[in-house]
């Protein structure tokens, strides 16, 4: 493999953006795809919040632009760095995740909306350790399950397996305990991906998905849920069941997104937008502006959008010679897969309703940035560790 | 490295079966499922407020308020959002009560739907409809309550027009009340549905009932987009509200506020009356010109929701139910007033006018003895001074030969019953037809109503014949009820002879109500044309174009002619200071305006005498008819005349005030208005 960055006394800007500067041979697709969603999702916060202050309509679009911009800029550093470095410090990175995570248990952490899962930066700036634990947890998990001793080898160790789940236990327990379900069911779901595509045994899957089973009976019947949790469980079977209550937010998502059908309503000219009857609509249910204001044309859009991301990372992911970027790849498709599915599926009605943001789309800082991280990342790999054989 | 991209392939697959779920459930949302939703959606963006219209005024003869409106802020609630509430809106509830400074308890009985079983504190409204829990409220709570409206979802606070009543108590039941439309009235006029909203009242009773439709006016519609919160963020369309018209009566506020006075002294100086009522017509136009009622109360109570407490006294017998106006409900028998009808029933059977009747202090019929009040005796004398004087033996004659002229016991095929007749030409036994609901028909019994009566009880009759009456312990009283019972299984069809008796003096079954006497005397004193009373005069609108006149319709003539009505009219003007009211009239300058009349007193079983006092002036050329009645008031001279008299008194200016200065009249030179108020284009009453 070429030593893609040589060490020469050219500014860094030339060696940034001049001519074999590792930009030009990014995924242009990738990349089109997170830009247009940005864009998009820029609107669709511009919509959902331009009645919330008065004689300040653009507010929280324009800090969306800005978390955009920086997400940006993260996104070109990483794009153009060496990804190997992320297996050196994958512990450092986890580590200060882990950090961040117990930080917002402790009386540093703030509540904001109702959720405690933040901490207050000074000068209105939050992070959300939540949102840089995934892609954290991915990189441990890709080192532990890479390890150069078992190139050979195509199946994780046990030991290294039960790593993983450690590493991830203990990133998921610190977030139950914010409580926030959703995230920890993107956790759970990132780690056994990227267990499974490391290439554990068919029986221990199966009876990882049992276990799986098996635990979420008894978190059911045992009553470890809280009732609102069970509720929107139930909510999602029959949401007319409780159309004030938990019921409320299903159903009014169903409405606004249906009500756009082919075109909809027009940017800003959606009524159950302006309304705010759907809650959370510029973070976790902005899938729905989407819906009643560009219609099916503008959701497939995002959908697809979202599909161009995912089988991009897919692609990458299968054009490593390397194991740990392989991994890497792998497991931020997991991640955003199945984030995307559960976001646009409980706005939808196929999906229980958790908290989870629209990856590129939903507003959120620390979101945004560990989002274009990651897609930094992807590219990072798509440029340095290519199979040319395809 | 194979099986990670083996695996990968799988991730692949699975990326792809998400992408085609997604977008096919999409295609079912916003595709398939998109006009409902579109539906759906409008359905809870959109709110239809109705714009209550503001209810018409209710004006007097001369523009002065009987019935106004007042800006009162009223917060109320919307049970539909409340019941979607988990905890069906009681915290809101909490929170309201505690800043309204009311108990979270009322406020919760206040918002509950009326029904079986569930009795006042309640409402009586549509469960559909904004029910109002607070009036009067303060602008800084109704502020409150607007401005923090993630406190108090599904609450709101808007200026409505109440009622109010500027002469207090004056003409209660005649006014009538408003009560929140019910939703079986909103099912029944479902083509009305769009006049009226859950705010909006209907009227109950009196005018307010009679002229809703007028006064409610039209109400304003408008759509407007709600956020969330119920909170409008702008208006799509709207129709402005037409107000109401005003009802200008015939009514005159002050000379209502005399008979209130006359009928309020008749009560207190006659202290085991427990009824009363009062009317005074224009004899010339037929309209009312006052009416009264006494036990009254004060319409006030309506306003904002009645309590229970106040509801359940106005029904009961204790409180003499104030809600009934006597005028035109209350049925008693007339007494010796009746005795007009039956003059002119001797004469149009063909007596001579100018004859000589016997007047002895007793008249037997068929072994009963019949006498005279006090067994007077006046020998030979003529119509007139039987009129004047009251002498019933004349009468019982005339009404017992007139029963044996039918065939006595056995009734001819075809009876001609000339007293019964002519009391109904005088317009007894049928509603007058005047513009307030509810009003009785009062009885005029004769053969074929005794005939319908025993048939329709016969069957019980002749049972308890046989069987006796065992549940009554008092033997001596059963035995007598069974012995009545088996009368009237035999009889009971029959017209008897003491019937035929007592009717000719107003007596027996016979019922009338105030009104109708009142309007008897309007039209033997007046022009003979019989006339259904009408209190509401001109429907105008408020920018004073006259919507319409309300005519006076004539219903019929008495079957007599002017002489006879002359000389009626003119034996009665002597009763004030000849005959049975000279004692209620002495002193009063009948020289300046002279009083006709007549007493009556009519025996009740088991009470006192019902008082009356039928009045015209001035007696020779009439301008208006008074007629008080207060029931258990004894002799008609001694309760319901001094009554008149005030109202004579005080329509004229001819007595003292209560501080001795002499009273101005309540109508200058003896005159009603004659000429429509004229109201303004700004809808005030022009001077």
């Amino acid at each position: 493999m070429p030593e893609a960055v040589r060490i020469g006394r050219r500014s860094l800007v030339k060696r940034a953006v001049g001519q074999g500067s590792p930009i030009w041979r990014m995924d242009g697709l990738l990349f089109g795809a997170m830009i247009a969603l940005s864009v998009i999702g820029t609107l669709l916060v511009w919509s959902a919040t331009r009645t919330w202050i008065s004689n300040e309509p653009t507010s929280l679009a324009k800090k969306h632009v800005l978390n955009l911009c920086v997400g940006l800029v993260l996104y070109a550093v990483v794009a153009m760095s060496n990804y190997r470095w992320l297996r050196t410090y994958a512990p450092l990175v986890y580590g200060v995740a882990l950090l961040g995570l117990l930080l917002v248990i402790t009386p540093l952490g703030s509540t904001i909306n109702g959720h405690h899962s933040w901490i207050m930066l000074g000068g209105g700036f939050a992070v959300q350790p939540a949102e840089l634990a995934k892609p954290a947890l991915i990189v441990i998990m890709a080192r532990l399950l890479a390890r150069p001793g078992d190139k050979k080898k195509d199946r994780p160790r046990a030991v290294d397996v039960a790593l993983c789940a450690a590493a991830a236990g203990a990133a998921a327990a610190l977030v139950m305990l914010q409580p926030d379900l959703g995230t920890t069911m993107v956790i759970l779901v990132i780690t056994g991906g990227v267990i499974v595509l490391a290439g554990l045994r068919k029986r221990w899957i199966v009876l990882g998905v049992l276990v799986a089973a098996a635990g979420a009976m008894a978190v059911w019947s045992l009553g470890l849920m809280k009732p609102y949790q069970v509720a929107r469980f139930t909510a999602l079977i029959n949401p007319a069941s409780d159309p004030r209550g938990v019921g409320y937010n299903s159903t009014q998502s169903l409405v606004a997104i249906g009500s756009g059908e082919l075109f909809g309503k027009g940017l800003f000219r959606g009524g159950q937008t302006t309304g705010r009857f759907v809650p959370e609509q510029h973070t976790d249910f902005i899938f729905t502006v989407a819906g009643e204001e560009f219609g099916f044309v503008g959701t497939v859009t995002v959908v697809l959008l979202l599909g161009v991301i995912l089988l991009r990372g897919v692609k990458i992911a299968r054009s490593c010679e390397d194991r740990f970027a392989a991994l890497v790849a792998g497991g931020i498709v997991t991640w955003m897969g199945f984030q995307a599915m559960v976001n646009v599926g409980m706005t939808i009605g196929i999906m229980p309703i958790t908290g989870v943001p629209l990856p590129f789309v939903s507003y959120g800082g620390t979101a945004t940035f560990a989002n274009m991280v990651s897609i930094g990342i992807l590219q990072a790999i798509h440029i340095r560790d290519r199979s040319f054989s395809s | 490295m194979k099986r990670l991209r083996g695996r990968l392939i799988v991730l692949q697959v699975l990326v792809v079966a998400l992408l085609a779920v997604l977008v096919v459930r999409l295609w079912q949302v916003q595709m398939v499922q998109g006009n409902r939703f579109v539906a759906v959606a409008t359905e809870t963006r959109t709110r239809e407020v109705r714009v209550p219209a503001l209810r018409g005024t209710i004006l007097d003869s001369s523009g002065r308020p009987l019935v106004i409106n007042r800006p009162s802020l009223v917060v109320s609630i919307d049970p539909a959002r409340f019941e979607r509430m988990p905890d069906g809106g009681d915290a809101v509830l909490k929170r309201l009560a505690s800043i309204l400074g009311v108990q979270f308890n009322a406020l919760k009985q206040r918002i509950r739907p009326c029904g079986p079983g569930i009795s006042r504190p309640c409402w009586p409204g549509s469960p559909y409809t904004p029910t109002p829990v607070a009036e009067h409220v303060s602008g800084r709570v109704a502020l409150q309550i607007l401005e923090r409206q993630e406190d108090f979802p599904g609450v709101t606070a808007e200026v409505q027009s109440v009622r109010t009543y500027p002469n207090g108590k004056d003409g209660a039941q005649m006014l009538g009340y408003l009560q929140p439309v019910t939703k079986e009235e909103l099912e029944k006029r479902e083509g009305l549905k769009a006049a009226y909203s859950g705010v909006d009242l209907t009227g109950r009773d009196g005018l307010e009932a009679e002229y809703d439709a007028a006064l409610r006016g039209q109400a304003g519609e408008r759509k407007v987009q709600v956020d969330r919160m119920g909170k409008t963020i702008a208006v799509q369309q709207q129709s402005a509200a037409k107000p109401g018209d005003i009802l200008i009566t015939s009514i005159d506020a002050k000379v209502q506020g005399i008979v209130e006075k006359a009928i309020t002294d008749a009560m207190r100086d006659n202290p085991q009356a427990d009824s009363a009522a009062g009317v005074v017509l224009d004899v010339k136009t037929g309209r009312v010109i006052a009416m009264a009622s006494r036990p009254t109360y004060d319409p006030a109570v309506w306003t904002g929701g009645i309590a229970e407490k106040d509801y359940q006294h106005l029904l009961s017998d204790k409180s003499g139910k104030p809600l009934v106006s006597r005028v035109i409900k209350g049925t008693y028998a007339p007494g010796s007033t009746f005795k007009i009808s039956s003059v002119a029933a001797m004469v149009a059977d063909g007596q001579p006018l100018h004859g000589t009747y016997e007047c002895p202090s007793a008249y037997n019929v068929e072994g009963r003895a019949f006498p005279n009040a006090g067994g007077m005796s006046l020998g030979s004398i003529s119509l007139h001074t039987a009129l004047v004087k009251s002498c019933d033996t004349v009468f019982y004659r005339a009404g017992y030969e007139e029963w044996l002229r039918d065939g006595g016991k056995k009734a001819k095929s075809k009876v001609k019953e000339p007293m019964a007749n002519m009391a109904r030409s005088f317009g007894f036994g049928r509603p007058t037809g005047i513009d307030l609901p509810g009003e009785s028909a009062g009885l005029i019994p004769n053969r074929a109503w005794k005939r319908d009566l025993w048939t329709a009880t016969k069957d019980q009759m002749c049972r308890r014949a046989k069987t006796g009456y065992p549940e009554i312990e008092d033997q001596a009283r059963a035995a007598f009820s069974k012995r009545l019972a088996n009368e009237n299984c035999l009889e009971g069809f029959m017209l008897h002879a003491y019937e035929a008796a007592n009717f000719s003096i107003g007596q027996g079954d016979v019922q009338v109500s105030p009104l109708q006497l009142a309007r008897a005397y309007a039209a033997l004193v007046g022009d003979g044309k019989l006339r259904s009373p009408r209190v509401g005069w001109a429907l105008v609108r408020p920018d004073g174009t006259l919507v319409k006149e309300i005519p006076v319709p004539v219903t019929g003539k008495l079957p007599i002619n002017t002489e006879t009505r002359d000389y009626i009219r003119k034996a009665l003007s002597e009763v004030t200071s000849d005959g049975t009211a000279a004692g209620a009239f002495a002193g009063f300058p009948m020289g300046v305006v002279k009083i006709g009349g007549k007493t009556g007193t009519a025996e009740v079983f088991g009470k006192a005498d019902t008082s009356w006092f039928a009045s015209f002036a001035p007696a020779d050329n009439p301008r208006f008819v008074a007629v008080v009645m207060v029931s258990q008031g004894g002799f008609g001279a001694s309760a319901a005349a001094p009554a008149v008299r005030q109202i004579w008194e005080g329509i004229f200016g001819l007595g003292k005030d209560d501080n001795g200065k002499a009273m101005k009249a309540a109508l200058p030179d003896g005159r009603p208005v004659s000429r429509l108020p004229v109201i303004k284009a700004d809808g005030t009453v022009a001077q």
